[in-house]
C-alpha cells in the first residue's frame, strides 16, 4: 500500500509544488487537492502548504478557512486524520479553530527568511514520531506575520499538556510568545508551524548542513512520521 | 447609499507591531506628545436599500466571523452612516 497525502493549493497558495515533492520523496503519493474541492479524494492526510492565500490582505488564512475544502478537512481532523499545516497553513489551521492562538506581524516588522534551528519538543505527535524528543533540526523560516501569540492561559495549557510541538532555538525570528515555532492539538494528529520541512528534503536543495552546503535534510522525518504512522494503521 | 461601518482594532493585551512603528515615526517629524499608537481597521460595508435589523445583524455577523479574529482582535463599533 502507498499512502495517499493531499496538498491543497487555494488562490496565492506558493509552496504546494515543494510539498508535494516533500511527499513523493518521502515515499508516498502526492495528490493535488483545489480549495474548491468538495471531496477529499480518499486522501489519508493533508498537508496546507505555504503562501499568501487570497493575498492574505485581511489576515493570514482568514478568507481561505471559508474555502469548500476546510469544511471536510475540519471534519476528518476531527476524525483523527493527519493535518499539517505549514507558514499560511499554520494561520490558516489557527483561523479555522483546529489549533488555538494566531499569528501576528512580526515584532521587528520585517520579513525574515533564514535557515532556522528549532527543538523538536514532542515527537508523539503523527508529523513528529521520527524525530528523537528534544532534537534539533535546522529548516528555512520565511515569512511576515509569524509571531505566534495567545493568552497566558492558553499557553500554559499547551505547555501543560506537551502541546508545543517546536521551539525556536539560538534566536526568536518573530517574537512569538515563548519561542513557540509550532503547536499540536491534543490528539497529536494537527500540526502546525511557521518555518517550512518541506523545504529541507533533499540534498542539493536545503540548508546548509554539517557535511555541505545545502545538504540540509532535516523536514524530511516529519513526512516519512505521517506515512509510517498511516501504513501502521492500514 | 446607507454605510456600515465596522472597527476592528488588536485587542489591548496584544502587541500591535506596527502601531508601535508609526508612534516611533511620529517624534522623527517633530510631532511630539503622543505615548501610543494603535492601528486598527475600518470596514465600509455599502448596504443596498434601507438598514433593517437583519441587515445590521448581517454586518454585526461578518464582523465576528470574517472581519475579525476574537483571539487577536475586538470589533470596537458597528455603526451605521448616511442613513
Amino acid at each position: 500500500m502507498t499512502a495517499r497525502i493531499g496538498v491543497v493549493t487555494f488562490p496565492g497558495t506558493l509552496d504546494d509544488r515543494d510539498a508535494a515533492r516533500a511527499v513523493r520523496l518521502a515515499g508516498a503519493e502526492a495528490v493535488p487537492l483545489w480549495h474548491a474541492a468538495e471531496s477529499l479524494d480518499d486522501v489519508d492526510a493533508v498537508v496546507l502548504p505555504g503562501g499568501f492565500s487570497y493575498g492574505d490582505y485581511l489576515r493570514a488564512g482568514a478568507i481561505a478557512r471559508f474555502a469548500p475544502i476546510m469544511d471536510l478537512i475540519v471534519d476528518a481532523a476531527h476524525g483523527g486524520m493527519p493535518v499539517l499545516g505549514i507558514c499560511n497553513g499554520f494561520q490558516l489551521l489557527t483561523e479555522v479553530h483546529l489549533l488555538p492562538g494566531s499569528m501576528i506581524k512580526n515584532d521587528h516588522l520585517h520579513f525574515v527568511c533564514r535557515d532556522q534551528t528549532l527543538r523538536i519538543e514532542n515527537a508523539e505527535t503523527a508529523w513528529t514520531t521520527e524525530y528523537r524528543q528534544g532534537e534539533d533540526i535546522t529548516i528555512p523560516l520565511k515569512n511576515q506575520d509569524g509571531q505566534y501569540v495567545a493568552d497566558d492561559y492558553t499557553l500554559d495549557q499547551l505547555e501543560a499538556e506537551g502541546r508545543v510541538a517546536f521551539r525556536y532555538v539560538g534566536w526568536n525570528p518573530n517574537g512569538s510568545r515563548r519561542d513557540i515555532a509550532g503547536i499540536t492539538n491534543e490528539r497529536g494528529n494537527v500540526v502546525g508551524l511557521m518555518p517550512h520541512p518541506e523545504h529541507a528534503v533533499e540534498p542539493g536543495f536545503g540548508p546548509d548542513s554539517r557535511e555541505a552546503g545545502r545538504h540540509g535534510t532535516d523536514g524530511l522525518a516529519f513526512f516519512t512520521s505521517a506515512i509510517k504512522g498511516l501504513l501502521a494503521t492500514a | 447609499m446607507p454605510t456600515i461601518v465596522v472597527d476592528v482594532m488588536p485587542k489591548p493585551e496584544i502587541l500591535d507591531p506596527q502601531g508601535k512603528a508609526v508612534g516611533a515615526a511620529l517624534p522623527r517629524i517633530g510631532i511630539e506628545g503622543f505615548s501610543q499608537v494603535r492601528q486598527g481597521k475600518r470596514f465600509e460595508l455599502t448596504v443596498d436599500g434601507e438598514v433593517t435589523e437583519e441587515v445590521l445583524a448581517a454586518a454585526r455577523t461578518a464582523a465576528e466571523t470574517l472581519l475579525s479574529n476574537p483571539v487577536i482582535e475586538d470589533v470596537v463599533a458597528v455603526t451605521v452612516e448616511g442613513a
